[in-house]
Order: structure tokens, then sequence, then C-alpha cells
């Protein structure tokens, strides 16, 4: 029979041992803040002041104001004016420039009569953080430049559609994960390595320190003790992921669009599933040190194989087929469903019923490989 | 002691790590309200024994019951009416001695928490110190909160594993007075010690060596069973009696006991013959006495040396 009187009494004494671990608590709280600090400042996810070509194969008032107001823009910085045919292609693959901005022929006149002619943003996405900014200002830096112009426009041409086409081109990273990604994938990865690095250790460091002896001797069960155990950390778990979400909505402007209900749900069930994985490695680990050397096999794979790193799709078969046994990856695609395309429960229930699954695994395994005894 | 009720009754146990066999077809039977002590040198069996006992460690042959229950089946039912005493402290150093004795008082589902830790730290005289962390107290007092630790949800059989180790004589004078105390109430107890002085207190000893009980017997039965007769030596230089008497054949223990020297034999001619060497010595003397359980102890500890290596005679 279960206890709830007994999993209190190891959930207290978990929380106790927890609150007199200053360090430990610390370390707890401050990755998270230090991810978000290094990835705010290290990487700007909305960097300016970018070189950029300009290439103008035509000349009139239109091209000149435009090329003016591109001139203004904190978004670019104007290196090259390409005159000859194929050279801002080169400085792009050279690397010396991050941005290209083709005017085509004849686009004044196309502009005037109303064809729409096309103008050519080409980006250096192999840094896409880098340029996801750019990309995303082209079209206002667009309609800005030609505001002006637009308003001494035959009154036919007013109005949406714009007279003309702003094709963006993100050269060699087409898939171009942007730094909206970046962010709510932190959240996972830091949710992933603290909270199973910290349950990693809970009977490892009973067994290092003999206490497991005493605790073994008493009635208790291997499910009150491992529900007693986990659940102090679920507080650690909330507390890191408001931070970060704290930090997206706030440092990061980072939009969220979903239903806030479905998103508080994925997350329980991911910190949930993070403790259990935690747990059953420590019902492995003989020590510490070994405990924490299983963590960083889990780790390692979170990260590379989640899709946080690289776009999930672009693995090879095997790579996903481990990806898809990771629960970072099922969190990681129902954090971007829910916060930046506006995903409700129902969207996300094919990535919650596997977190789901990898979470009972894992409680099973977990209490069928925890010893009752000192053998 | 056949009519009384056996709090623990197993036989042949037997525990094996890898091919080595550390306990051998173990018997074991205690009455309830005896005080049961464990002898035998390091690396003899005594804590696997009791480990097996309260359900801590899985047989590998045997069988029993332990307070009516069955040892390999409801070692949980077990568990919650015995109180093992681990003989390396096992109490959380980083939580508090109130804090401990709380979280074992909830272990075990005790109605009224509070009130027994509170006079389980008045007994121990810690009342002032509950909120001290159980790791920075000395080594003695850290044995006496285990005690308390393990008592505090009044087991009806104490397994106590060298609980006296490194405790000042006027606790364990305290100790066992408690002990006694319990086991008048009927409590069992089955406790391990190295100390002589201890053994005598027990009501029954096992002596174990190499994971065979050589010896079980009511204390005071134990000098007759182990045979030793005995000469108490007196002489004015101690020292050179002692050098002659050593390794003389037919000694088999030689002991100081302040200023006279013990030696015991089992053949009683060969040791006369070797009691003759102090003659000469200025106030040299011998004379025959019965050897008491210390004799008897010393004898058996010396028989069998380190049990370490686990090899067996
Ligand atoms: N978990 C284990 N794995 C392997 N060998 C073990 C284990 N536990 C005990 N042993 C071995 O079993 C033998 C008996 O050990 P045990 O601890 O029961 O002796 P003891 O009589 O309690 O000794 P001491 O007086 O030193 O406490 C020893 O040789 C020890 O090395
Ligand atoms: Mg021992």
């Amino acid at each position: 029979m279960i206890s709830l009187s007994r999993i209190l009494a190891v959930f207290a004494k978990e929380l106790v041992q927890m609150r007199r671990d200053r360090l430990t608590f610390a370390i707890m709280i401050m990755v998270p803040i230090m991810q978000l600090a290094l990835f705010g400042f290290a990487i700007d996810t909305d960097p300016r002041h970018l070189p950029t070509a300009v290439e103008l194969k035509d000349d009139g008032p239109l091209t000149r104001s435009f090329l003016a107001s591109l001139r203004q823009s904190a978004y670019v910085d104007i290196v090259t004016i390409a005159r000859r045919e194929g050279e801002g292609e080169r400085l792009l693959r050279a690397g010396k420039i991050s941005f290209l901005i083709v005017v085509p022929e004849n686009f004044e006149r196309d502009f005037v009569r109303g064809a729409r002619p096309e103008i050519l943003f080409a980006a250096d996405a192999t840094d896409p953080v880098a340029s996801s900014g750019a990309i995303a200002a082209a079209r206002e830096i667009a309609a800005r430049a030609f505001a002006p112009e637009l308003d001494r426009l035959p009154t036919r041409l007013r109005g949406a559609p714009a007279p003309f086409e702003i094709i963006v081109h993100r050269r060699y990273n087409p898939a171009g994960v942007t730094a909206f990604n970046i962010v709510p994938g932190l959240l996972g990865v830091i949710l992933t390595m603290t909270l199973i690095m910290i349950t990693s250790i809970a009977l490892t460091r009973e067994n290092e320190r003999g206490t497991i002896e005493a605790l073994l001797s008493t009635p208790v069960l291997p499910v009150e003790v491992m529900i007693g155990k986990t659940t102090p950390y679920i507080l650690v778990g909330v507390i890191q992921t408001a931070i970060v979400l704290g930090a997206a909505a706030h440092v990061f402007r980072i939009p969220f669009e979903g239903a806030p209900g479905a998103f508080a749900l994925a997350a329980a069930l991911f910190i949930f599933t993070n403790l259990m994985l935690g747990y059953m490695i420590s019902t492995v680990a003989k020590t510490q040190m070994q405990a924490m050397q299983m963590t960083f096999f889990v780790f390692l794979p979170s990260i590379l194989l989640s899709g946080f790193m690289f776009p999930f799709a672009a693995m090879p078969g095997w790579a996903q087929a481990i990806g898809q046994c990771l629960p970072i990856t099922h969190f990681l695609r129902i954090v971007r469903e829910v916060m930046l395309k506006g995903a409700g429960l129902a969207d996300i229930t094919g990535d919650l019923v596997p977190l789901a699954v990898i979470f009972a695994v894992l409680a099973v395994a977990a209490l069928t490989r925890f010893r009752r005894t000192l053998d | 002691m056949a009519d009384r009720e056996l709090v623990i009754d197993v036989r042949g146990l037997t525990k094996r790590f890898g091919d080595k066999t550390v306990v051998d077809h173990f018997d074991l039977a205690a009455p309830r309200g005896l005080i049961y002590g464990f002898l035998g040198p390091n690396g003899s069996g005594k804590t696997t024994t009791i480990r097996m006992v309260c359900g801590l460690l899985r047989p590998d042959a045997g069988s029993g019951t332990c307070l009516g229950y069955d040892v390999l089946a409801e070692s949980r039912k077990i568990k919650a009416r015995v109180g093992y005493m681990t003989q390396r402290f096992s109490l959380y150093e980083d939580l508090s001695i109130r804090e401990n004795l709380e979280f074992f008082v909830r272990l075990y589902g005790m109605d009224r928490g509070r009130r027994r830790v509170d006079a389980a730290l008045a007994e121990l005289g810690l009342s002032g110190r509950a909120k001290q962390l159980a790791g920075r107290l000395s080594g003695g007092w850290k044995q006496r909160l285990a005690l308390a630790a393990c008592m505090i949800h009044e087991p009806e059989l104490l397994l106590l594993d060298e609980p006296t180790a490194g405790v000042d004589p006027k606790a364990r004078r305290d100790f066992w007075d408690a002990i006694r105390q319990y086991a008048a109430q009927g409590v069992t107890t089955l406790v391990s010690t190295h100390y002589m002085d201890e053994a005598v207190q027990c009501d029954r000893i096992a002596y174990i060596a190499y994971g065979k009980k050589l010896i079980d017997a009511p204390s005071r039965d134990i000098p007759s069973q182990v045979g030793l007769k005995g000469f108490k030596v007196h002489a004015d230089d101690l020292d050179e009696a002692e050098r002659r008497l050593k390794g003389a054949p037919g000694v088999e223990v030689l002991a100081r006991f302040g200023v006279v020297i013990h030696v015991c034999g089992r053949d009683v001619r060969a040791l006369a013959r070797a009691v003759e060497r102090i003659r000469g010595l200025e106030g040299g003397r011998a004379d025959r006495f019965e050897p008491g359980l210390e004799e008897a102890f010393i004898f058996l500890m010396s028989e069998v040396a380190d049990n370490f290596n686990g090899a067996g005679p």
C-alpha cells in the first residue's frame, strides 16, 4: 500500500537537503540565466549593419532614392555599389558581404507600368541567426524606401499590392533556422541538462554516503522513494521555465502565439520525463561520477539529434530514429509549434503522446531497476 | 527455551559474493527477550548475517522466519518491526538531529511523531542541540543518535551492528542498561561486538569465524565448552615471566590482567609443564583457577585470526 505520508517524508527530506546544498541550487537557477545571456550577447539575434553590396542594373530617380534610404537603414551597411554583372554574387560567395540587393533592369519603367518588378535580397544564410533579422526586415526596408515615391504614383497603383516584388534568397542554408527557434529550443536544453543531472545522483548519493542502508531498512516502497525524490525538482523546472519564458518575452521579444494551457501541459510532462530519466540513471550508476558521465551521454544526442542544432528533417534516418526516442525532440517541436505558430492542444498531441510513452517506459524501468536490497 | 516463542528462527542461511562463501549454512534461533551476542573476527560475516535476517540482503540459500514472517518473502513486514543500527553511520549528515529522527518516524508511519521525536531527544540529552547537523556530531554521539533513530518506532527486534564502537564507558553502561530494560519488556536484541565486557552482558553468544558458527551457547556455558584450564602467574618481573611463557607448548592464552598473567590451555598437563618455566623468578608463583568468559574469548579470537581473505581454515 502506497503511503502518502511516507512520500511526504522523503519529499520533505529532499527539500531540506536541496536547500542545504546551496551551491547546487544556485547553479540550477544560474544555468538558464547564463545560457540566455550567452545567447543574448554572443549571438545577437537582431544584428544590424550587415556588410551589403547593391547591384544597380537600372538608373533613375526611383533607384537613387531607394539607394538613399538603404544607406539610412540600420540593418545594412552598403560597402560596394556593384556595376558589373556577377560581381555581387562573387562578393557574397567570398564572404565579403552578407547581403546582396539587386535592382533589375528596367525597374523604373516596370514600376510605373504596374508590372511589379522584382528586387532581389540575397542573404548569406550560413549564419542564419545573423541574417534572419535583415531578411525579416527586407520588405519593410523596401517599403520605406519607396514610400515617398508611392505617394506620387497615379492613384490606380496605390494600395496593396505594392508595385514591386521582393524576392528573398537565403543562400547556403535554405532551411534557415532563426533566432526565434533558438530561444525556445534553449528551454528544452536547459531543462534536459539540469534536471537529468540533479536527479541522476538521487540514489547514487545515498549509495555513496551509505545512507541507503538505513533507508532500505525501513518499510518505504520503491515508488514512494521515486516520487518523493523527484517531485522537489519539479519546482526547479518550473522556475527555469519561468526564467526562459520571461527572457523570451522581454529580452528577445519572441511572441507567444499559442495556447498557454497546452504549453503548460507539455512543459510539465517534459519536466516529469527528464526527472524520470535522471532517476533511471541513478538506479544504474554506482558513483556520482558515473551518474555525471551518463548524463552527458544523454545530453549530447539531445543537443545534436533533437533538431536543436541541425534541422531534424535534414538528418539521416538513423539519426532521426535516435532523435525520436529523446524527450527533448518532441518538446522542441511542441514549444516551436505553440510559441511561434500558435498551436493548440490538438496540434501537439502527435508529440505529447510519444513524450508520455517515454515517461511511462522510464518510470517502469526505474522501478524495476530499484533494488530493495543491498545486493 | 523451547516453549518460548522464537523471534528469529532461520536455518541454513548462506550468502556468497562471487565465488566466496561469506556466510555458510547459518542457523539461528532467538526466543523473545533474549540478548544474543555475535562475536567473531573482522570479516567473519556478522554484518552479512544481520543484513540477511532483516531482509537487506537476499540469502543464496536457507529459509526461516523473523517475527513470524518469512525472511525471503515478507521482508517489508519484517522491516516495519525491526530496528537496525548499521555498523557504518547511515543517517543523513546534512540533516539536523531532529530532521533525521522525524524522517525515520514518518517512514515507519508512527502516530504522534513529534512527541516521539521530542521524547527521544530528551532521552538522548540532545534537546538543546536538535537543530545541529548530524554530520557535525562527534563519533560517539553519532552512534547514540543512530541508536535512538533505530529505536524510534518501538521495534520488537533490535539488530545492532557494533553499536558502541567509539562510545565512552559511561554511555556504554547506559546503553546496556537500556538494552536490559528493553529485554525485560520483551524486545529481542541481536548485537555484534568486539568488546569482551559487552559479550559478558549477553544471554547467549554465537561465535562466528569464516562465516561458520563455531560456538552457540548461553554465555555462562562458553568457558566449559571451550574447556580451558588456567594458572594465575605472579612475579616481580612480569615482563620476564611473560617472555618465558610465550610460545611454550600448551600455552594457548597468555593475557595480562593488572599484576597477574592468566595462562590458559586445553591440555592441563602440558600447561603445568609450561608454568614450571617461571620457577626461580623473584616472587614467582602460579595458582590454578577456572578460566571465565574473557579467557575463552581471547582463546577463540586468537585461534582464528583475521578472516579478511575468507579462505577458511
Ligand atoms: N557487498 C559485498 N561484496 C563482496 N564482498 C563482501 C560484501 N560485503 C561483505 N563482503 C565480504 O564478506 C565478508 C564478511 O563481511 P562482513 O561485513 O559480514 O564481516 P563482519 O563480520 O561484519 O566484519 P567486521 O567485524 O569487520 O564488521 C568479508 O570478507 C567481506 O569482504
Ligand atoms: Mg561488520
